[in-house]
């Protein structure tokens, strides 16, 4: 790789000398090491700092809590990291319309935090702690509640982005039903920083609710986390309006909770009819307030650790016994352990595999293509390196291919930001 | 290729019955809900399959010529107006209901279906589709689509982007796409379809479509509260919302909207300075809960009268009421200019008393009816199209009065798009940065800029434009666009 000319000293200009600092190996993304890391306090700073990129040919990856820079292929190459660290501030907060507007860099926990005060919240619950609303809206990071509130698409109401040119623009806007201009919002969520950087992003809020119930079924078989779960979502009498239907299975035995969130005669009502139609298929118990959040805490990380492979599966929620079938006979077949998790309620599934190299790239390729002819998807989240330099972490993409290639162009016709880490080859 | 052989090949893909070519039959196509703009189009088309779409969309493609899709022609913006020399691509034969799949809570639909189809469709099995314009006993799915159409429900429930898991899109250069995974959730690559949901038919054309249908709710409780003004009706809004209620609906109405109400339906509507339809929906038990909560903030505001609908036909003679009040405006006034604009809800009682003020100073009657629970405000400009000049005067009145909705944080447009009517005030709300990256997506999608031409943005620009050589653009020579 040719080696290039790196502005410190003109960066330093711009964020000022404190805020720019020589890369370590830690900043790496999947192992390749950038030269600097520079933290812009400003949306004006950061143009400044992408126009100096542009003009020197710089590849840029903007990074958040960086929790999750192990997505996507390895970049074919990296200049600069462009943290957002800085820039972690509540713009404006007005409970009366339960709309906030944030910088990019803050995190989500504290704005979490600082919208319960006054009984409010974002309804994007993903596990990763530390993670930044611009990373979130970057990888379309999601939890359990998007059974009720959606992903970060359904609650983005504006956003301001910096693209790699330099130029400022803004889409949306800080009321939730609004539909002049075309969406960026949408656009930016899940681009994983390959078309400009989220500088700032405006959400709809939804109150907290007053009480909740956990109920928890273990079962001893697959096949029945998939009949209970569609014994909830389609039960007769439309009882329940779910907030959260996760599912766990360890490969010995499996554990299907539901979340109700509400007043508390409503909660208290939809469990025990819940837990009616449950109790067949298991052992089963009612969690109640502090007990609730102690499960739910242990309960939500992905199934997998560092080291190993996680996967994201996304198909049709009534082809849960099939998915989860699928994956464990594929990890049975290449001799690796494996671990599921899940939002069953909306048909996406995790899946943590850990065996020799050889074995998972098989497995990603089996599991991959049973779910790209039945409509679905097989991402590779995490893996090491050795086993990403064997696959595409995205899959094949489909016929939109060509048209996701056009947008990128469109938006970054230098491949200045992150080259190489999305969908084919973006 | 001329006009004759335009024809000949537009029959051959579609048979004669398919087009339309003879002057005084194209009229009918001259304008959509927004009359006050009309052009008549070189050629109607009347595909019945997705692939009789893809050709006529490749021929215009080939040939340049620039082409707009419509759907029921119900839209309020000028959104499927018509462009001159250009063909005009009428979906309402492709009305198929193509896949009901309860499991995964979806159904595929063509988009000439009517809204209010999928409903009917899944009622049986105890489902519906949420978004439910004003119009949807007419108006289509591909429509809704293409404006990301609300409704008095979506405060609660979200708008068609909400809802729509997926689409096959005729691109402007006639391919095929498949966007937003429609079965499987979180397709790999960027949200294109979000991109592609309320893009007002300038990306492409829609042919299946993929919706997500709900369970019918529980319960649902709905009540009519009438009070002195429209300031206390707005407390009694900021008192449920912030209660930590969120009302399926909760709409509001002035004086001068339940007037004409009452000549044009009868609805037995209290006489009140403002009227609040408030409606709950959900658990049982949580509904009821909340909604003697409502009951209770309604009085507190010195509600006048509070009736609760005591069954579903009371019900939907309240609804009835109000979504006839466009409609119904025409028993007071002879003309009225239909206005859409947001503000953020706490602003609600500012930006009422600013539209006030512009009534007075103008001398004309403005009719308040809206989504009170997401500001969204669809002031009604009454005026008499008899007396010279006084149509400017209520167009002036009714862009001041978005400009009053920008002034306080909100936008353009809520729910009818921007279409042919704000183009112009577009830079009110986004600087040209903004729109230029706005274009830099359509250019991805239509680089010859052929797909609805003349809407949205103010000032078209061009893809790829590289120095050289002056070549005046097919849309330029059209006079579709200039100043490039």
């Amino acid at each position: 790789m040719q080696t290039r000319n790196i502005p410190t000293a003109e960066l330093q200009g711009i964020v000022g000398e404190e805020h720019v600092t020589e890369a370590s190996s830690e900043d790496a993304v999947d192992g390749v090491e950038p030269s600097l890391v520079v933290e812009p306090g400003t949306v004006e700073e950061t143009s400044e700092v992408m126009k100096l990129a542009s003009r020197e040919g710089l590849a840029v990856s903007p990074r958040g809590g960086g929790t999750k820079m192990g997505f996507g292929n390895p970049p074919r190459e990296i200049d600069l990291i462009l943290s957002t660290a800085r820039m972690d501030q509540i713009i404006e907060h007005v409970p009366g319309d339960q709309i906030v507007r944030v910088q990019a860099g803050l995190r989500l926990q504290d704005l979490q935090k600082n919208l319960a005060e006054t009984d409010q919240m974002l309804g994007v619950d993903p596990p990763e702690e530390g993670a930044t609303i611009g990373g979130i809206v970057a990888a379309n990071s999601s939890g359990p509640r998007r059974l009720r509130y959606g992903t970060v698409r359904d609650l983005i109401i504006g956003i301001k982005v910096v693209l790699a040119d330099g130029t400022v623009a803004k889409a949306g806007g800080k009321v939730v039903k609004n539909v002049a201009g075309y969406d960026l919002s949408k656009l930016f969520t899940g681009s994983l920083g390959t078309l400009g950087v989220i500088a700032e992003a405006n959400f709809r809020l939804h109150p907290i609710r007053e009480s909740a119930r956990t109920v928890v079924v273990e079962v001893d078989d697959h096949e029945k986390i998939a009949d209970a779960t569609q014994a909830l979502t389609h039960y007769s009498f439309s009882q329940f309006v779910l907030d959260a239907l996760e599912m766990r299975w360890d490969g010995e035995g499996g554990v299907i909770a539901a979340l109700f969130e509400g007043i508390e005669p409503a909660v208290e009502a939809q469990a025990s009819t819940a837990a009616e139609v449950l109790r067949s298929h298991g052992e089963m118990r009612v969690l109640r307030e502090d007990d609730g959040h102690a499960f739910w805490e242990g309960f939500v990380g992905r199934p997998w650790e560092t080291g190993d492979m996680g996967l994201k599966i996304g198909a049709p929620p009534a082809d849960l016994t099939a998915v989860l079938g699928s994956v464990l006979g594929a990890a049975e077949r290449a001799g690796a352990r494996v671990s599921l998790s899940g939002h069953a309620g909306t048909g996406v599934t995790f899946a943590g595999l850990s065996g020799g190299e050889d074995g998972l790239v098989e497995i990603v390729e089996e599991v991959r293509e049973i779910w790209a002819r039945r409509g679905g998807s097989v991402v590779v989240q995490e893996a090491p390196l050795t086993v990403k330099e064997k696959l595409d972490a995205w899959g094949p993409g489909g016929d939109y291919l060509g048209l996701t290639r056009r947008v990128k162009e469109k938006f970054d016709p230098g491949y200045t930001m992150n080259p190489g880490r999305f969908l084919g080859g973006i | 290729m001329d006009r004759g052989q335009l024809i000949q090949t537009m029959q051959e893909i579609l048979g004669p019955e398919g087009v339309i070519h003879k002057r005084e039959q194209l009229r009918t196509y001259e304008c959509d809900g927004l009359m006050n703009y009309r052009v008549i189009p070189d050629l109607v088309v009347l595909p019945e399959s997705a692939e009789q779409v893809q050709q006529i969309v490749k021929t215009c493609y080939d040939e340049g010529i620039p082409f707009v899709a419509r759907g029921s022609g119900t839209g309020l913006s000028g959104g499927a107006l018509p462009v001159e020399s250009g063909v005009l691509i009428v979906l309402t034969r492709l009305r198929r209901i193509l896949e009901v799949d309860i499991p995964n809570g979806r159904i595929v639909v063509e988009p000439g279906v009517i809204n209010v189809w999928v409903s009917q469709e899944v009622a049986d099995e105890g489902y519906y589709y949420a978004p439910d314009p004003a119009s949807q006993i007419v108006s289509s799915i591909g429509g809704n689509l293409a404006e990301n159409s609300g409704g008095v429900h979506c405060l609660k429930y979200g708008f068609t982007t909400n809802h729509v898991m997926g689409a096959e899109v005729v691109l402007p250069d006639g391919s095929v796409v498949h966007i937003g995974g429609g079965k499987a959730p979180d397709a790999p690559g960027y949200e294109l379809l979000g991109a592609f949901v309320g893009s007002e038919g300038t990306l492409g054309i829609a042919t299946k479509i993929t919706l997500r249908i709900l369970r019918q709710p529980e319960a649902v409780r709905t009540l009519l509260a009438a009070f002195k003004d429209t300031e206390e009706a707005g407390g009694a809004v900021s008192g449920i919302i912030g209660g930590g209620i969120v009302p399926a609906a909760i709409e509001m109405m002035d004086a001068l909207t339940i007037e004409a109400v009452e000549k044009q339906v009868s609805p037995g509507f209290p006489e009140a300075g403002a009227i609040l339809i408030v409606e709950l929906d959900g658990p049982e038990a949580e509904v009821d809960h909340q909604f003697e909560h409502v009951i209770k903030v309604c009085e507190e505001n010195d509600a006048s009268e509070i009736r609760v609908a005591e069954d579903d036909e009371e019900r939907a003679l309240f609804w009835k009421g109000r979504k006839a009040a466009f409609g119904a405006m025409g028993s007071v006034s002879n003309d009225y200019y239909v206005q859409d604009g947001v503000v953020p809800r706490t602003e609600l009682g500012v930006v009422l008393k600013k539209i006030a003020e512009l009534s007075e100073e103008y001398g004309l009657r403005v009719a308040n009816v809206f989504h009170a629970g997401d500001g969204n405000l669809h002031p009604l400009v009454l005026y008499d199209n008899d007396t010279p000049g006084e149509a400017d005067k209520a167009e002036k009145l009714a862009g001041e009065i978005v400009f009053a909705c920008l002034e306080h944080g909100g936008s353009l447009t809520g729910e009818h798009g921007i279409g042919r009517d704000k183009m112009k005030y577009m830079p009110q709300m986004f600087t040209t940065d903004d729109m230029d990256v706005m274009q830099l997506l359509r250019c991805a999608f239509d680089p010859h800029r052929i797909c609805n031409p003349g809407k949205i943005f103010p000032t078209p620009r061009l893809c790829g434009e590289r120095p050289g050589p002056f070549h005046m653009h097919p849309v330029q020579k059209a006079g579709l666009a200039e100043n490039f």
